[in-house]
């Protein structure tokens, strides 16, 4: 087989979401449940300063990955993001009440201004894993794709039931891995209580993420038959069935880190299992096979890519190289100071 | 009303509010730079003070920054389908760059900055202060870059199959280097630092106006004057007027649009003020007699091109772009004028510390800083219409043919009711900072400075905290 440039910007593009979703994944996580997890202002702002140094820089991998959908793969960004407008906007509007929320909240003393930017984060958050999710959920299952490359779907039309249950296990998932993080990252009353929560979370994303696989085996064959041409492809859920019962295992011998890092191996698996069943396509169309935009047809012209293929490389290690200083340098559990959230 | 007018609507008004945000991160990034290197350099407590104060605005800023500028990244593909799928080769790569290059810069040390009064010692600090703004301007170069591809085209042939017709790159180099955008991207510089010294000028002045912090206050008048005095006078010359002439060479008619020139004529005038009558095709105003031909050509006998020898070629909205660039050049000057007399006053006995009106001029001067680039963003913008790339792609094409009139017309609504609220939501958060002042070192500090890493071995020695 070869390898061309499409091939090797869809693997890329894969591990940049792959990126935001480990990364921004734990910090909405923290956001959806840090009301139910705190229970004074104290323990509030400890959960938000486990996030506060590094949730600008885990959000650049979703605006990087825009980035690399409009350079690589121009034409599935346009009918993407064209298509969904209304549920763009959407996602527009809780990322941006999410990302003044943690700014604004921590501004004034008054406690009804704290709990209302409390609220206003929380949702957001769920918000946000929501759409993601379901947005991910019509590109699994396909959309109606027309010649031109335009998708003509209202906001119900992609309210479907499948997308709809991709979107609750995304939201599922995100608040465990969250509660993951933040395990790792506090301690007494408010650690306890965490590791209350940890197990129930961990079961609904189980028994969710298991009902969604059982229905795309069902209603969308197409993926399966990708599998069943490639069963080596099966690699990649049972890693990831074996990441989370890792996760699970680590948590109970007290191991945080080591779980967390099982349970972000899980997220990364499992969108390579997704990934590996709708390759080579990037919009499946419901209407025409032949509409199908795929990492060949959508991609730029080897020039481009090429470019950006030098770019990456020379840009990528100094972002990994500074992603990994600031994590270590706020390594171990939180210490809440004047200057921060 | 068709969607591609409520998305042109649209993308002014987000990408206008964007523009507030990152000049002043640029600007008071660039400020706090110079107040880190004071205090390192004199190890005065006071210069530790406002670092700790001003790091806070900068936060804030920043924030609003983001939350705009993610719109901007996302707008291209909802609104300007068409144009995504033209330009994507070439502008999205530039676009891709900026996020790798730029944005992880800054995301990733803007958490050491914020976090790091209390972290690092006082030159680690100012290392990740300075990634931080090295940074911000690191992503105004691609994203000037980018923008100045769409202004003057270069680099690129249209290829047509397989459909749809695009624009492909041929040459990196000529893409990334278009004739405008080395003096665009010194213009966006300067308007930026004339922001951010502006904000100091401000803020000091109104704490002296108030009596309050009198110490603090005229510690930040005295850092920030000389700047904003360098940076008024390169506004209308260096850096004004090479932008000037890169219109002139690449923009024809844009130049004259700016200038509401009808007839070619030797020895043009510029207008000081004026008004553009488009249906008779007439401007009239208060003039200089061949100040355009001047500054356009070096030479006051040199012929400029008026709007009625192009012929059929399209022209935008003259009398719009005429007062947007009159607005901005009008400030331009004024900013010269401010920066002369507060410099006089400050030289003479330091009358500028008790001067009242001269104090509330300073208190206003950020506002017209930032109304004068926005100014300038609606000349170069509205002054290219009705290209979306200059000459190659209309702007009516460009839009998403699936997304209807009402969809657009509802998120526009949406953006005026959000942004507004987060403008007086920011307006009101600046506002109580600046009222609060900077603390006191001892309730911000909770570790003595001599006990900070200040080396990289020092902060990959250290142990984890305990508790
Ligand atoms: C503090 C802000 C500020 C000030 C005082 C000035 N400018 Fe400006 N100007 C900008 C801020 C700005 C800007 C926002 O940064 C723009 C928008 C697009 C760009 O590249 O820079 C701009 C654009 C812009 C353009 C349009 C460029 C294009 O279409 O590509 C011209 C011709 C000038 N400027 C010229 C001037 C002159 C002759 C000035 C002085 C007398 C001047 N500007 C002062
Ligand atoms: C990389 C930077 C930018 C790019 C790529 C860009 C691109 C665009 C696009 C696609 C449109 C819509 C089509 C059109 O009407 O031409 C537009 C319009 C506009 N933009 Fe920009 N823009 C940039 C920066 C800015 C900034 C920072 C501002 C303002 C501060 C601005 C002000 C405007 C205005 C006022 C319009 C409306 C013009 C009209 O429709 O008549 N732009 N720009
Ligand atoms: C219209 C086109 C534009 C797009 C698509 C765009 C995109 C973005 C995005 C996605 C962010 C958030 C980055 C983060 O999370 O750290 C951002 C912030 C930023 N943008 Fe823009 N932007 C545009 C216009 C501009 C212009 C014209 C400039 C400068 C000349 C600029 C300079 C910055 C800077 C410095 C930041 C950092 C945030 C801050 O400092 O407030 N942008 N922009």
């Amino acid at each position: 087989m070869n390898v061309t440039l499409s091939d090797i910007w869809f693997v890329l593009f894969v591990v940049i979401i792959g990126g935001y979703l480990i990364l921004d994944g734990f910090d909405m996580g923290v956001g959806i449940l840090h009301i139910p997890f705190a229970h004074s202002d104290g323990e509030r702002r400890v959960l938000l300063n486990s996030i506060g140094p590094v949730w600008d820089g885990n959000e650049v991998w979703l605006i990087l990955g825009g980035g690399v959908l409009f350079a690589a793969f121009p034409l599935v960004y346009a009918s993407l993001f064209s298509g969904f407008y209304v549920a763009m906007m959407l996602v527009l509007l809780v990322m941006i009440l999410r990302t003044v929320a943690i700014e604004f909240r921590s501004k004034r003393q008054s406690p009804r201004w704290r709990t209302g930017w409390d609220v206003v984060f929380a949702l957001s958050s769920a918000g946000l894993a929501l759409l993601l999710g379901v947005a991910f959920g019509n590109v699994l299952k396909g959309v109606t794709l027309d010649a031109d490359g335009n998708i003509r779907m209202s906001l119900i039309d992609l309210l479907g039931p499948i997308p709809l249950l991709v979107g609750v296990t995304t939201v599922a998932m995100f608040a465990m891995h969250g509660s993951i993080y933040l395990s790792m990252k506090t301690d007494e009353a408010l650690n306890a209580r965490i590791r209350v929560w940890l197990p129930r979370l961990m079961a609904a994303f189980f028994v969710l993420n298991t009902l969604l696989i059982a229905a795309l085996v069902v209603f969308h064959p197409s993926i399966t038959d990708r599998y069943a041409q490639n069963p080596w492809l099966v690699a990649f859920p049972a890693a990831a069935l074996a990441a989370i019962l890792g996760a699970w295992y680590l948590l109970r011998t007290g191991h945080q880190f080591w779980a967390f890092v099982a349970s972000s191996a899980m997220l990364f698996l499992l969108l390579v299992s997704a990934a590996a069943g709708v390759f080579p396509n990037l919009l499946i169309s419901t209407v025409d096979a032949a509409n199908n935009l795929t990492i060949y047809n959508a991609a730029s012209a080897d020039g481009t890519l090429t470019v950006m293929l030098i770019i990456a490389l020379i840009g990528m290690p100094f972002a990994l190289l500074y992603t990994a200083g600031v994590y270590y340098f706020f390594r171990g559990k939180v210490v809440v100071e004047p200057t921060g959230y | 009303m068709d969607a591609v007018l409520l998305s042109r609507v649209q993308f002014a008004l987000t990408a206008s509010f964007h523009f507030i945000y990152p000049p002043l991160s640029m600007g008071l990034g660039l400020m706090l730079v110079v107040i880190g290197l004071m205090y390192v350099r004199t190890k005065d407590p006071k210069w530790r003070r406002l670092s700790f104060f001003w790091v806070k605005v900068y936060a804030l800023v920043f924030a609003v920054g983001v939350a705009s500028g993610v719109v901007q990244e996302f707008e291209f593909g909802t609104n300007w389908a068409e144009y995504s799928r033209f330009v994507g080769n070439v502008f999205g790569s530039l676009l891709a760059a900026e996020g790798v290059f730029a944005f992880f810069l800054e995301g990733g040390f803007l958490g050491l900055m914020i976090f790091g009064g209390n972290r690092l010692g006082p030159r680690m600090w100012l290392l990740a202060t300075f990634l931080v703004v090295f940074g911000a301007h690191f992503s105004a170069l691609w994203i000037m870059m980018a923008n100045s591809w769409m202004q003057t085209p270069a680099g690129y042939e249209i290829a047509t199959t397989p459909p749809p017709v695009r624009a492909v790159m041929t040459d990196f180099w000529q893409t990334v280097f278009t004739p405008s955008f080395i003096p665009r991207l010194l213009h966006v510089w300067v308007a930026s630092w004339t922001m951010g010294s502006a904000l100091l000028l401000s803020v000091g002045a109104w704490y002296l106006l108030k009596k309050r912090h009198a110490e603090m206050a005229k510690s930040m008048v005295a850092l920030a004057l000389p700047f904003f005095v360098v940076f008024a006078f390169l506004n209308v010359t260096l850096s004004g007027s090479e932008q000037a002439r890169e219109v002139v060479g690449n923009q024809p008619i844009k130049l004259a649009s700016m200038e509401g020139l009808w007839q070619s004529q030797s020895c043009a005038p510029a207008y000081v003020v004026g008004w553009v009558d488009e249906a008779a095709r007439t401007t009239t105003g208060i003039s200089v007699p061949c100040l355009l031909s001047l500054l356009a050509f070096w030479d006051p006998n040199a012929t400029v091109s008026g709007l009625d020898s192009f012929g059929a070629e399209p022209i935008p909205p003259v009398n719009l772009v005429f007062q947007a660039y009159h607005a901005m050049v009008g400030l331009g000057f004024l900013f010269v004028v401010i920066a002369l007399v507060a410099l006089l006053m400050f030289f003479w006995r330091r009358r500028l510390y008790a001067s009242r009106w001269m104090l509330w001029v300073l208190v206003v001067t950020v506002f017209l800083a930032t109304a004068a680039t926005i100014a300038g963003w609606w000349t170069a913008e509205i002054g290219r219409q009705p290209w979306i790339v200059y000459n190659v792609l209309e702007t009516a094409k460009a839009g998403s043919p699936v997304v209807g009139a009402t969809d657009v017309l509802l998120s526009l609504v949406m953006f005026i009711a959000l942004y507004a609220i987060l403008f007086v939501l920011f307006l009101f958060l600046l506002n109580a900072k600046i009222q609060a002042g900077p603390e006191p070192l001892e309730t911000v500090e909770t570790a003595s400075v001599s006990s900070l890493p200040d080396t990289f071995r020092d902060i990959f020695r250290r142990q984890p905290r305990a508790g």
